[in-house]
């Protein structure tokens, strides 16, 4: 039995709610039980976002969590808020390009991802939520690469289609 | 044949239920955070042959409401607190003229205008009423968004076999998520010529009615204090049956239980996980959760274990409304405590396993 509690925390217009509705999706794909919970109030593109995703083997008690095995945060007051809620032994994925201090915790690993720069990289600051993304499912193994496959092709659809190696690309770090 | 599951936001999925269930005459006024509930009906209904108007505010709303009920139509309604807060005398009217409403109220904190963040404060006033007179409402209350998706589906056609408005409250929160959800098959639903032969009390004059010159009356006036009297008699008679047949909840772990928990929508999720920390510590926790707020599970407290039981803790997102039902139903054979958040604050898990084990301590 395996259960998996996440933050996705970052400012409005990261895409962090986008990263935790995929892992969502890809769960249900893959037959297990998830649940995505939203931050919601009076937000804006530059305020703060952040959702609580959680996927389980078995129905999800509660979908609000206080602690994390994984969590990813996009800027600064993201990760002071959320480092201190991962479990001993969980993940903490950072937004190394604009968060300009290191983890403080030694009972948690830390994975940095320069998205300024894998992004540059790829001509395109618009994929730094499916980099990271990448990192998180490839590092953690929270569901399968193969699935959120599937689900870049029932979220890309129509003109959006044409997006798709773009984000694979981006997703497999490329 | 229903679908696979979908990932859908709470909110979506109320909405695309009470269109498959036979909803198709919507009226509202947005508020959050139940505003993709009108969103998602303008954009749908319309497609389904229904109607969707956004009316000028929720008075006007449940008005709209009474009056294409009382033609016959399968009418859906949804708003959240305050705006449900404004709906309170049409739902007095629909009660007394008996005219079917589906109706949602996706809650959150108050009093007053209060804030967005999900509440569960209105529980007094979706069981009892702000509305004037002897009346009732049956009340759901989904804990998960399949569990709303199916209370909603069968809404249209509960209103309907009971000429009375029905209920689904959800909180703030069950509408915000997502949840992978099965949606079932759309019901048939009658076209307008059809409506006279199968609901033979709604106002739909007289063409479709094959020469039937009977009048048809949809009214809440009584002058004569005799009429007035039977009729709500005879609406009581309804109520009393409803007391029987619409209870529903579920019961979890009573058994051997040292204390349980009472607790209804999302707060129900956080008691159940409460009940695992709890179990990790060596505390034996059950769980009462009422689906139906009114009528009010009172059976489900007959199967508590009194042997073993020391109290119940009834969670709530309110200063504590429920516990008034609970203590009823408790009839003096346990003591009810309560643990709680307000103003659209929610507790966690351990908060709730904290606050049992502190009220076990102090029996001791």
């Amino acid at each position: 039995m395996s259960t998996y509690k996440m933050f996705f925390a970052g400012s409005g217009g990261q895409g962090v709610l986008l990263m935790g509705q995929m892992i969502t999706y890809a769960a249900m794909l893959e037959g297990k039980e998830a649940t995505f919970l939203p931050s919601y109030g009076p937000e804006m593109r530059g305020g703060t976002a952040n959702c609580t995703v959680v996927v389980s083997d078995k129905p999800v008690s509660c979908p609000l969590i206080y602690e994390a095995d994984i969590a990813v945060v996009m800027n600064l007051p993201s990760m002071d808020k959320f480092e201190p809620m991962v479990k001993p032994g969980g993940y903490l994925f950072f937004n190394e390009s604009i968060i300009d201090r290191k983890p403080s915790r030694g009972d948690i690993t830390a994975v940095a991802v320069d998205l300024a720069a894998r992004t540059a990289q790829l001509g395109n600051d618009k994929v730094a939520n499916m980099v990271m993304l990448g990192e998180v499912v490839r590092g953690t193994g929270v569901v399968q690469v193969d699935t959120i496959f599937k689900v870049f092709e029932k979220v890309f659809t129509g003109r959006k289609a044409a997006l798709i190696p773009l984000n694979r690309k981006a997703f497999l770090g490329e | 044949m229903t679908t696979d599951k979908v990932l859908m936001k709470g909110n979506e999925a109320f909405a695309e239920a009470a269109i498959r269930g036979g909803a198709r005459l919507y009226f509202g006024y947005p508020i959050t955070p139940q505003s993709e509930v009108p969103e998602y009906m303008s954009r749908e209904l319309p497609k389904h042959g229904g109607v969707f108007i956004q009316a000028e505010s929720e008075l006007g709303a449940i008005n709209m409401a009474y009056g294409a009920g009382a033609a016959g139509g399968s009418v859906f309604i949804s708003s959240s607190s305050p705006g449900i807060a404004l709906m309170q005398e049409g739902m007095s009217f629909l009660c007394s003229a008996e005219v079917p409403l589906l109706a949602l109220n996706v809650s959150r904190g108050g009093p007053g205008i209060g804030g967005i963040q999900p509440g569960q404060a209105d529980y007094y006033q979706v069981t009892r009423g702000g509305g004037n007179g002897d009346y009732r409402i049956p009340v759901f209350a989904p804990s998960s968004i399949q569990e709303a998706v199916d209370l909603l589906y069968e809404g249209t056609e509960l209103a309907q076999t009971w000429r009375n408005p029905i209920m689904v409250l959800a909180d703030g929160m069950i509408g915000q998520m997502m949840e992978p959800v099965r949606l079932p098959d759309f019901k048939p639903v009658y076209q307008p010529h059809e409506i006279a032969a199968h609901r033979d009390w709604a106002c739909t004059g007289y063409a479709d009615r094959g020469g039937d010159q009977n009048r048809r009356v949809v009214k809440s006036l009584r002058m004569q204090p005799e009429k007035l009297e039977e009729h709500v008699e005879n609406l009581f008679k309804k109520y009393d049956r409803a007391e029987k047949e619409l209870v529903r909840y579920e019961s979890e772990n009573l058994n051997g239980a040292d204390v349980v928990f009472v607790a209804f929508g999302t707060t129900a999720r956080i008691c159940r996980e409460a009940c695992e920390i709890l179990a990790a510590e060596g505390v034996k926790a059950g769980l009462i959760r009422p689906i139906s707020l009114w009528p009010f599970p009172n059976k489900a407290f007959d199967e508590i274990d009194f042997g073993t039981t020391k109290a119940v803790v009834a969670a709530e997102l309110s200063m504590g409304q429920m516990i008034t039902d609970v203590r009823l139903a408790l009839n003096g054979r346990l003591p009810a405590f309560l643990a709680h958040r307000t103003g659209g604050m929610v507790p966690t898990s351990p908060e709730v396993a904290a606050r049992a084990k502190a009220v076990l301590e102090g029996l001791k």
